[in-house]
């Protein structure tokens, strides 16, 4: 791989609940959001993602109006997992984080 | 999560808890709620949703849908849910936060609710300060009923009943909610928030979470006004409609924080909660102790009682009094009953009437208009319902003969002067139990103790129950008469 650093996160969009509204693609931040070609089965242009550059800040999923169309991800922090520690302090870092 | 390169991602984001994992609204689409693309509902329920989670109140939070395109929230929240009347909404939430002390109660209302048909409501309830959270979804137009003026539309916007768009000469100015609110002594908190862009709705997440918070704190009343995008009923792509709540509502709106007294404010202590429902009975002081009444059920149910009984006379003849008495003993005697009084100007010097049924199977409606027993106290009575009484039935007058135009071949007719009866036992104006007691000998059904039962419950003086004691034996005694006479 030539590429030095992974993406901090990772979309997944339910292009069966998308509705295509498109608030998402105008939220990216980094663009990395469009609207897709083809049309899903309640015939909207479902949002897709571009597939990398994704910081997973989140916003698009706030600014979505269905409940579980899209789900952000957020690459792990090795360093913070490498040294052994209570399981309650990872759960605390993770929700710090999607704040 | 892990992706080709062995990298290891977690879920930061994901549909929230407090929503069901599938929404039974309607057998397809059990992922998708039923707004328009790009509406502001959705957005705004995933901040509460959030905010029910972080706060971890799923399982004590009662959510109120409204009246509008919100009504359906109950299909996506995973919480107690409550659907009130149109405008209602603060209303019922005071109810269930004052009988569910420690519950999370969050009004969920649009403009048209809110601040056109529940006025008065919101404006109550934040004057009196009440423990809940109002979320106020305000698109400055009635969009569920096709985009007429909402008390919210800005001047100049157009709606199917402002073609012209609406204007201050007319129609009025935009009615500012939370302004107004923020006028009382009694809200802790209230904010304006958009959600206009990315800013706006993070600033509306924060909000949206305070406002229940300063619940969970017990602080009082909140609310959270959101301005939010109608793109259906505004006639503009999704994006674009979303800039409109920041470029143009929000010129009419200016977001912000109205009032803040979470600081100052003290939590309060949760009202007593409601009594368990079959302790009401007891602190009531109606006999539920009275076992022995119960022990008659059977017997009398299988009697098939079916007494439709209209109770008419001038006001201040007791009419409601002899319908209550009756409608008591047959509750005692574990009938199905019901009492309906006529009220107001009509029992002021008017005729006054009662509707009373008895009956051993469930009562379909408690009103009399065919009765088979109408106890007429006066002739206006005989004029006004006589017609009605059922072939077989029978009338009770109170005059010494009937009036020739009432007279009918296919019912019994008691005409005597129950007036005058009364007087001979010491009070015409116990006219009403001689007549109740005439009614008793022909319905023949009730135990006298349940009878008793009724008259104590009803009749609070001594001197009075002695006395209507004696009426119902001799109004018993009239009837007994008139039945052997008639035998004879």
């Amino acid at each position: 791989m030539d590429k030095l650093k992974p993406d901090r996160g990772l979309l997944k969009i339910d292009e069966n609940e998308c509705k295509g509204c498109g608030l998402c693609v105008e939220a990216c931040p980094p663009k990395v959001i469009r609207i897709g070609d083809s049309l899903n089965h309640c015939g909207y242009r479902a949002a897709i993602y571009i597939g990398a550059g994704c910081t997973g800040c989140g916003i698009c999923f706030m600014a979505c109006p269905e409940p579980g169309a899209i789900t952000v991800f957020r690459l792990v922090d090795r360093r913070a997992t490498a040294v052994p520690v209570p399981h309650a302090q990872v759960e605390g870092a993770v929700s710090c984080a999607s704040n | 999560m892990s992706s080709a390169m062995d990298l290891e991602y977690t879920a930061a984001q994901s549909k929230p808890k407090a929503f069901y994992e599938s929404f039974e609204r309607k057998e397809e689409l059990r992922h998708q709620t039923h707004y328009c693309p790009g509406c502001g509902h959705g957005i705004v329920h995933k901040m509460l949703a959030r905010a029910i989670d972080e706060l971890g109140i799923q399982d004590r939070t009662i959510l109120i849908s409204p009246v509008g395109c919100s009504v359906f929230a109950y299909y996506y929240f995973d919480v107690g849910n409550v659907q009130a009347a149109h405008g209602r909404a603060p209303a019922v939430g005071t109810g269930i936060q004052r009988s569910r002390p420690g519950s999370i109660v969050i009004g969920y209302q649009g403009d048209g609710d809110l601040s056109a048909i529940g006025s008065a409501e919101i404006l109550h309830a934040a004057n009196r300060g009440e423990n809940i959270t109002v979320i106020f979804v305000n698109n400055a137009i009635y969009s569920m009923t096709g985009g007429q003026m909402a008390p919210t539309t800005l001047l100049g916007q157009k709606s199917t009943t402002t073609p012209d768009g609406r204007t201050a000469e007319h129609e009025g100015h935009p009615l500012h909610m939370s302004e107004l609110l923020a006028t009382l002594s009694a809200p802790v908190y209230i904010e304006r928030v958009g959600l206009g862009d990315n800013k706006q709705i993070a600033q509306a997440a924060r909000a949206v979470k305070r406002a229940v918070e300063n619940q969970v704190r017990g602080l009082g009343f909140s609310l959270v006004e959101v301005l939010s995008p109608c793109p259906t009923i505004w006639k503009m792509p999704p994006v674009e409609a979303q800039h409109w709540v920041r470029d143009v509502m929000e010129k009419t709106f200016p977001l912000g924080v109205f009032v803040d007294r979470t600081k100052e404010s003290r939590p309060r202590a949760a009202t007593n909660a409601a009594p368990a429902l079959e302790e009401i009975p007891r602190i009531l002081g109606t006999r539920d102790e009275d076992a022995d009444a119960i022990d008659d059920v059977p017997a009398l149910r299988a009697q098939e009682v079916d007494l439709h009984v209209r109770v008419s006379g001038f006001g201040g003849q007791g009419v409601l009094l002899l319908g209550e008495v009756l409608a008591e003993a047959g509750m005692d005697a574990g009938l199905e009953v019901s009492w309906l009084p006529s009220y107001g100007p009509e029992i002021r010097s008017g005729t006054s009437n009662c509707h009373v049924r008895l009956a051993s199977s469930p009562i379909d409606s408690p009103l009399v208009t065919h009765p088979n027993v109408l106890v007429a106290m006066n002739e206006p009575s005989l004029k006004k319902f006589s017609a009605g009484v059922r072939p077989g039935g029978w009338i009770l007058y109170n005059g010494a003969t009937l009036p020739a135009e009432y007279e009918r071949q296919d019912i019994r007719i008691l005409a005597r002067d129950f007036t005058r009866e009364a007087d001979t036992i010491g009070d015409p104006r116990a006219a009403n139990m001689v007549m109740l007691g005439a009614l008793l000998e022909i319905a023949g059904t009730l135990p006298q103790a349940s009878i008793d039962a009724a008259l104590r419950h009803c009749v609070k003086q001594p001197k009075w129950i002695d006395l209507d004691e004696r009426a119902l034996v001799l109004g018993r005694s009239l009837c007994k008469q008139f039945l052997e006479r008639g035998a004879a």
